[in-house]
């Protein structure tokens, strides 16, 4: 054999030896078995578990993102439409409220109308009965004044004479 | 240099059994760090990665890239033990010779695994075997057999020696590379040993030398799963 080697000179150390080639495919193959049970395996294990684990993250992560998005929508619809209830209920109630203005002014004129007319009427009906009784005292003071002043210059009957005339020129202005 | 390797022939009475007890125990050394550390590593997964396991789901990550440049992840993931396992070991194998040379008394015992190349051999053809088999497993014997006569019937005898001269050179590159990064190592190493000019002249270069080695066991590393992987693809994907 070493004859057949030293054919080949391949290397300062020898060249081809069957034994160190036997020894190291044996080797490499134990090695290999060895290292895939006990250290690539797990380390494969490893990064599979993690992978999937991310890809569940993200997937869970999308998911709420989505669940969360839906959420909002919601919310947002909620506030658009609670807002437009405000805004019913503010205007529901500025337009009660002019009418309730509109009512009570109304009938504050009305009863203040309804007062004035009375006022007037009173009014008329005192200015009448002055009237009437300044007229009665007038009369009689003038009746009064009308006989002093006849007391002294009439007789007996111009007297008669004066009041029978007075009598009929009133009966005839009536 | 002229080191002697520590021989251990006609083992077991054999007389075509020759043993190089220091290939023996760096592959040894090899394995047994790669597995130490892959396994540490696995101490304490966690679904948040801090530390050394973020180093080793980095390393994962990059041989999945090497694979899934060469085929579809579905077909591909089953080779993702093997990319891991070539990359790491042909790495610190590599490495083992960077850090240090080490011969007590011209007797060469710890270098590269990989700077012999009966070893970087015997990988190379276990890959090509395996990219076959894996090519009969997956789509029948009828299709890989075929495949030799792809596109052109005439085609079969260069298609038959392309098996041959892929193990060759996917073996004898990964040799060549860690053998003559070796060498010049133990050269500088023999300069800076030899007196303090020696020590001078030589420690900035050996220090260069070391670096560029680190990088080429890194990419010679890299080259083997990524050509692993393209000679799988060959076999296991149709569409090629």
């Amino acid at each position: 054999m070493q004859t057949f080697t030293n054919m080949l000179v391949l290397g300062a150390e020898g060249g081809l030896n069957l034994g160190d080639m036997i020894v190291q495919l044996v080797l490499f193959i134990v090695l290999l078995a060895l290292l895939k049970k006990f250290a690539w395996g797990p380390f494969m294990n490893m990064m599979k578990e993690r992978e999937d684990y991310i890809s569940n993250e993200i997937d869970t992560a999308e998911k709420s993102r989505e669940e969360a998005q839906r959420m909002q929508r919601e919310a947002s619809e909620e506030l658009k439409k609670t807002r437009q209830d405000a805004q019913k209920i503010i205007e529901d109630a500025r337009k009660t409220a002019t009418q309730q203005e509109q009512s009570i002014i109304q009938s504050a004129r009305t009863e203040a109308d309804r007062m004035k007319e009375n006022a007037k009427q009173e009014i008329v009906q005192e200015k009448e009965k002055a009237i009437q009784s300044l007229k009665d005292q007038v009369a009689s003071m003038s009746v009064m004044i009308a006989s002093k002043v006849i007391e002294k210059e009439l007789s007996k009957e111009d007297q008669d004479h004066l009041i029978q005339q007075y009598i009929s020129e009133a009966g005839e202005e009536r | 240099m002229n080191h002697e390797a520590p021989m251990l022939e006609n083992a077991l009475g054999l007389e075509w059994l020759d043993f190089n007890l220091s290939n023996v125990l760096m592959m040894l050394i090899a394995s047994v760090i790669v597995f130490i550390v892959a396994v540490a590593a696995t101490r304490s997964l966690e679904r948040r990665p801090k530390g050394f396991q973020n180093f080793m789901e980095w390393l994962i990550d990059f041989v999945k890239g090497i694979i899934s440049s060469n085929m579809d992840w579905n077909v591909g993931r089953l080779f993702l033990p093997l990319g891991l396992t070539l990359f790491t070991y042909i790495f610190v194998s590599n490495m083992l010779g960077v850090v240090t040379i080490f011969a007590p008394h011209h007797v060469l015992w710890w270098k590269s695994p990989t700077s012999d190349p009966g070893i970087t051999l015997t990988l190379a053809v276990m890959v090509v075997v395996l990219t076959n088999y894996y090519g009969v497993k997956m789509r029948g014997a009828n299709e890989v057999g075929k495949d030799f006569m792809r596109p052109l019937p005439f085609l079969l005898p260069f298609k038959i020696i392309e098996e041959f001269s892929n193990t060759l050179t996917l073996g004898l590159r990964l040799y060549g590379n860690i053998y003559a990064g070796e060498i010049l190592l133990g050269l500088l190493a023999g300069i800076t040993s030899a007196g303090i000019l020696g020590f001078l002249g030589g420690v900035i270069p050996m220090l260069a030398w070391q670096a560029f080695s680190t990088f080429v066991g890194f990419i010679q590393a890299f080259i083997f799963t990524m050509l692993t992987m393209v000679y799988m693809s060959h076999k296991v994907s149709s569409d090629h």
